[in-house]
């Protein structure tokens, strides 16, 4: 009966051999594409030994198909090593041939950088945001009313000393009405009467001296005034507040001093002072010698102010401060002249 | 104000150094701001207090004197010396060889060495107070008090520290030796020794004498004189002169030096006249007559005004009150009897005198802070007790005292539970009743709620509960205040669109690789005319009291001042420089706040970097600038249009206006090179200025949101062929009008060989894409064909062969 194959027919010892010979024979990945084709593929030598296994006796069928299965997973994971030998052989080709220089300076792009003050204003006002403070900003140029007269600065008032002003060529009534604007703390109003209480705003802006300049002073300079009004909110608010801005800016390990001082629209009057984060508090050249750095005026809402407003100042309290930018960036970046920072020098913005 | 430390023990006892009282001061609100030490650098052993036992003529010159000094030592040293005041029995500063001190003629510091002076051996030197460093006086040397100790260190004797106190202008009680005192009893827990003013009168009394008529009670509200006669013009003692210097004030006569010393002692100004010279025997204190002329004590003639306020007799004024006394009453060598005045005026009324005539005094700074009428009497009493005593006068019985209304005394219902609303604590009342008395406050607890509190006469600042809320915080200290955080609801955020816009803007600008600067805001007309069309200046504001003329307008655009920064930079710089500024502009309204707009101003000159960052000789062009505001306006979520233009001072043909959701959000172009050169800058610079405000509208549209594409876009490249002048912008926008077209791209613009003269090509990138489907090769043909109609009718545009 010739209807079945004999095992002698089928040799795979033979067939195993040439496959192996063949292979080591292939060295690119064409010829191992042309050796799979020839044996793994649809209508290479191993798949027709499995197609024939049919025609085989039970048992022969089942020693040999196990044999050719064998013998197909081997050749199968001898392709794919030697597949991926040559894949490692042509990356390592590759990178020999492509090493570059890497210590050449990248390709040149331009960086802009936003000027000192621009950051340092930033910087404050995020940290008061962080605290649930709204931005607000108002105009430079005041009237005596927002500047002066609703900060219980009279026309007459000995404080008005404190703040040489800038007046606009324009009079009404026989007066300058209009100045460019010498703190931030008009907003305090001009926020007020707009908004009811709760309140918790930061406002910074450019304010105007009419003053000499010298290293630490400058006639344009940039305030950040700060103000919370509600009920319940007393010094004890301000100087939480305050320490924890202190914190934020000039690092968690800082101290701060409060101490009494005057501005005539607070009541108790403040003065904040960090210990110097430059000498540690020992004495330096930055602190004056002192160990402490001023950075900040404050106070409660003078009860008059709030009063004016149309709130009930036996129920309603409130906190303001100021502080200047620019003397904050002197002493972040230890600068030391503050007219550098108009001055627009490039070599000097581009440090920052 | 100036605090000799040892005067101030006179007034309180003082357990701690001149740092901690400082710091206790400085705490409390009187801010110290540095201690000067007097005599901090005289030898202990060299410099001593010598008393001059005898003086001789020097053998071999005639302007030199020998004088036998006992400084202390086993024997007397005889020295040279050469100043005309020496004289015999007096107390002097001596300093032996050895002695580090101050060279008269050079103000060197030197060491005093033995010498042979005109062949008289010298080892010592009788000190003037330059060669001390007390101050420049070098004329004769300097006499110290009769009894001061012989032989006792100089360092000690007259030595000390002077505390420099920062006085803010609510406290004119702290210009005084007596409010300091205060503050420091207060601080550390003594009490007060107030100043003797008791002295021996004469029987008649002064009233009889003189009278006081107050015609303008609305600005005097006390006048106090008081009449001492025979007294004598002579030097004051030095125990008062050595105080004086120390206080900063020079040494005059005695009559003027005990005014300045009661002055700094309680802080009430005080004048003295020579009553000869007052007609009538009448005081009248009234307001000057227009164009009434007085020759004040620094010899100048004064012409009054009617709200100034003089101190006048019946025919004329003999002095400006309040700012200074008038030439004509000035107590001299002849005056016989003296008229002390100790009055009280309105403070706005001497500060509006005082800047008026351009004449702050010590005693102007003290009256227009507004001082107490109760001090006019004290200080008129210690005045005149020291007149007596130091003077040899004789005051007559009582004094004349005008008081129309007198003060009543402040009286605040302080309650218990402001004190803790406003400080944060609940304080013992014990802890506030302290406080407040060791001020000189009274101050009554009335449980449960309430502190009846009285306020004293010299703390004319303090009215309502908060201020005593005040007074108790600094006397326990801020430190004992506790540290809370903000509780209570967080108040609804406020939307700041146009401030986050300018953020964004300069965020992107900076991104791009652009500079920030910020200039200043006021700024010269040389400058604004530079970059204004002609007769703008005119309609501009200007501050009326400019620092300088660098700084008197108001500027109404941003660029000159950035082209001024960018002037300055480019002098020292190769390759690109690109700056911007974001600020405020100020736009004159009539009667109004002029209008505040948010400007930002580009400038780029110079060339492109090359790939090593070095500057290449690619100059920039007007594309840079443009990319530059492209990138700001992409980040605003903004697409501009740029529509040629011309504006004043920039290039015609070179310029653009930028538009944005259909307005005009500013300009760009090439800075004319005429505008340029005015700047000193020798290169085309190109410019652009957005008006943010302008800008916001278009930002708040929003974007519109489109939804990704299913389907795959084609992408083709066309280069067209146009007229030399046409836009590109137009051909854009016509290929991407067809209904297939997502996007059209100009890649390349070229002119020259292969093209006609007056033509030029352009060469486009388009996107094809359907929503519905993936469009086929021959959809593509068929749309490409329709926009080369469309191109060629309408633009005359064909496609490059
Ligand atoms: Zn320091």
């Amino acid at each position: 009966m010739m209807r079945y194959m004999t095992a002698e027919t089928i040799n795979l010892e033979e067939l195993a051999a040439k496959a192996r010979a063949g292979l080591d024979a292939a060295t690119d990945e064409a010829a191992l594409e042309a050796w799979r084709v020839a044996h793994l593929g649809r209508k290479g030598t191993l798949t027709s030994v499995l197609r024939r296994l049919g025609s085989l006796e039970m048992e022969e069928r089942r020693r040999i198909g196990g044999e050719a299965n064998k013998l197909k997973a081997e050749l199968e994971a001898a392709l794919e090593e030697k597949l991926s030998d040559l894949h490692g052989q042509r990356i390592a080709a590759t990178i020999q041939e492509g090493q570059i220089d890497v210590t050449l300076p990248g390709r040149s792009k331009r960086v802009g950088r936003l000027h000192p003050i621009t950051q340092t204003l930033r910087q404050v006002v995020d940290i008061f945001v962080s605290l649930g403070f709204s931005v607000a900003e108002g105009p430079e140029v005041e009237t005596d009313y927002y500047n002066f007269e609703a900060l219980l600065l009279d026309r007459d008032h000995p404080a008005r000393d404190m703040q040489d002003t800038l007046y606009v060529d324009y009079v009404r009534d026989g007066v300058y009405p209009f100045m460019m604007r010498t703190h931030t703390s008009p907003n305090q109003v001009r926020f007020m009467e707009e908004h009811k209480p709760p309140i918790r705003v930061v406002v910074p802006g450019k304010c105007y001296r009419n003053e000499a300049t010298d290293p630490t002073h400058e006639w344009m300079i940039t305030q950040i005034e700060i103000l919370a009004v509600d009920e319940g909110i007393s010094l004890a608010d301000l100087k939480g507040t305050l320490f924890e801005f202190a914190k934020r800016m000039f690092g968690q390990e800082r101290k701060v001093r409060f101490r009494c001082d005057y501005f005539p629209y607070v009541e108790p009057g403040v003065d904040m002072a960090i210990d110097c984060f430059l000498c540690g508090g020992r004495g330096c050249r930055t602190c004056h010698r002192e160990g402490w750095i001023e950075i900040m005026g404050a106070g409660m809402v003078h009860p008059k102010i709030l009063a004016n407003m149309g709130y009930d100042a036996d129920r309603v309290t409130g906190f303001a401060a100021g502080m200047g930018a620019e003397r904050i960036a002197l002493l972040l970046h230890g600068i030391e002249d503050i007219r550098r920072f108009y001055q627009n020098d490039l070599r000097f913005l581009e440090q920052f | 104000m100036r605090v000799s430390f040892k005067w101030l023990a006179e007034y309180v006892d003082i357990d701690l150094g001149p740092e901690e009282v400082g710091h206790r001061l400085t705490m409390a609100g009187l801010e110290m701001e540095r201690i000067e030490r007097v005599g901090g650098d005289w030898d202990e052993e060299f410099i001593t207090v010598g008393h001059v036992l005898s003086v001789d003529a020097h053998p071999n010159a005639d302007r030199l004197r020998l004088a036998t000094v006992d400084y202390g030592g086993d024997d007397p040293l005889t020295v040279a010396c050469g100043a005309p005041n020496v004289a015999v029995g007096q107390k002097i500063a001596f300093a032996r060889a050895g002695a580090r001190l101050i060279d008269g003629r050079s103000g060197k510091s030197a060491v005093l060495k033995p010498a042979k002076i005109r062949g008289v051996e010298s080892s010592g030197m009788v000190c003037s107070e330059k060669e001390l460093g007390l101050s420049g006086e070098h004329e004769g040397i300097l006499v110290l008090d009769a009894g001061a100790p012989v032989g006792a260190p100089l360092s000690q004797y007259l030595g000390g520290s002077i505390l420099d106190l920062d006085v803010t202008p609510n406290r004119p009680d702290w210009l005084s030796m007596l409010g300091v005192a205060r503050e420091v009893a207060a601080l550390t827990g003594t009490v007060v020794r107030e100043p003797e003013h008791t002295y021996e009168e004469l029987d008649d009394p002064a009233p009889a004498r003189v009278s006081v008529e107050i015609a303008d009670p609305d600005l005097c509200f006390r006048y106090v004189a008081s009449v001492i006669e025979g007294v004598k013009l002579g030097p004051s003692p030095s125990w008062m002169q050595e105080r004086l210097n120390a206080a900063g004030m020079r040494p005059i006569n005695n009559v003027v030096d005990i005014t300045n010393y009661v002055m700094l002692e309680v802080g009430q100004p005080l004048h003295a006249f020579d009553f000869s010279t007052v007609g009538g025997e009448k005081i009248i204190v009234r307001r000057a007559k227009e164009g009434e002329k007085l020759i004040t004590l620094d010899g100048e003639r004064r012409e009054l005004t009617a709200d100034m306020l003089v101190i006048a007799d019946e025919k004329k004024p003999v002095a400006l009150a309040g700012v200074m006394g008038g030439a004509e009453s000035e107590v001299t060598e002849e005056t016989q009897t003296i008229l002390l005045e100790s009055a009280t005026f309105h403070a706005p009324n001497i500060r509006r005198t005082a800047s008026h005539l351009k004449s702050r005094t010590e005693a102007s700074a003290r009256f227009e802070k507004g001082l107490s009428p109760e001090l006019a009497m004290v200080a008129a009493q210690r005045a005149t007790k020291l007149l007596v005593e130091l003077a040899g006068g004789r005051a007559l019985h009582g004094l004349v005292d005008n008081y129309p209304a007198p003060v009543k005394e402040i009286r605040i219902d302080v309650t218990r539970r402001r004190l803790e609303q406003v400080l944060g604590i609940d304080l013992p009342t014990s802890t506030v009743r302290e406080a407040l008395t060791s001020l000189g406050f009274g101050c009554k607890w009335e449980p449960p709620e309430h502190y009846q509190v009285r306020v004293p006469y010299w703390r004319t600042d303090v009215d309502i509960p908060d201020d005593i809320a005040e007074e108790v915080a600094r006397i326990v200290g801020y430190d004992q205040i506790p540290t809370k955080n903000l509780g209570g609801d967080i108040p609804p955020a406020i939307p700041q669109p146009l401030r986050d816009l300018r953020e964004r803007l300069r965020d992107a600008l900076a991104a791009a690789g652009m500079q920030e600067v910020i200039t200043y805001s006021l700024t010269t007309s040389e400058e604004l005319k530079r970059v204004l069309p002609e007769g703008q200046l005119e309609q501009l504001l200007r501050v009326v009291n400019p620092l300088s003329a660098e700084h008197e307008y108001l500027r109404p655009v941003l660029r000159g001042s950035v082209l001024k920064t960018l002037a300055a930079n480019v002098r020292q710089r190769e390759g690109e420089v690109a700056l911007f500024e974001a600020s405020r502009v100020y736009l004159p309204r009539s009667g109004e706040l002029p209008d505040e707009q948010e400007h930002i101003v580009g400038v780029v000159t110079g060339t492109r970097d090359d790939r090593w960052g070095r500057s290449s000789d690619e100059p920039v062009d007007f594309y840079d600038a443009k990319g530059y505001a492209q990138a700001a306006l992409q980040v605003a979520g903004v697409e501009g249009t740029f529509e040629a233009a011309e504006d004043f001072g920039l290039l015609p043909g070179r310029t653009a206006v930028v538009s944005a959701g259909g307005a005009r959000v500013g300009v760009i172009g090439q800075l004319h090179p005429s505008v340029a050169s005015s700047f000193g800058i020798d290169r085309d610079v190109y410019l652009f200025e957005l008006v943010v405000d302008d800008l916001l509208p278009a930002v708040q549209a929003g974007v519109a949101y489109a939804p990704l594409m299913r389907f795959p876009p084609v992408v083709q490249d066309i280069a067209l062929v146009v007229e030399s002048s046409q836009p590109a912008e137009d051909v854009r926008r016509l290929i991407e009008r067809h209904e297939l077209v997502l996007a059209a791209e100009v890649f390349d613009v070229y002119e020259g060989e292969g093209v006609p003269a007056d033509r030029k090509s352009l060469a486009f990138s388009v996107t094809y894409q359907s929503a519905e489907k993936t469009l086929t090769d021959k959809e593509v043909a068929r749309a490409q064909s329709e926009i080369l109609k469309r191109l060629s009718d309408e633009l005359n545009a064909e496609l490059r062969g």
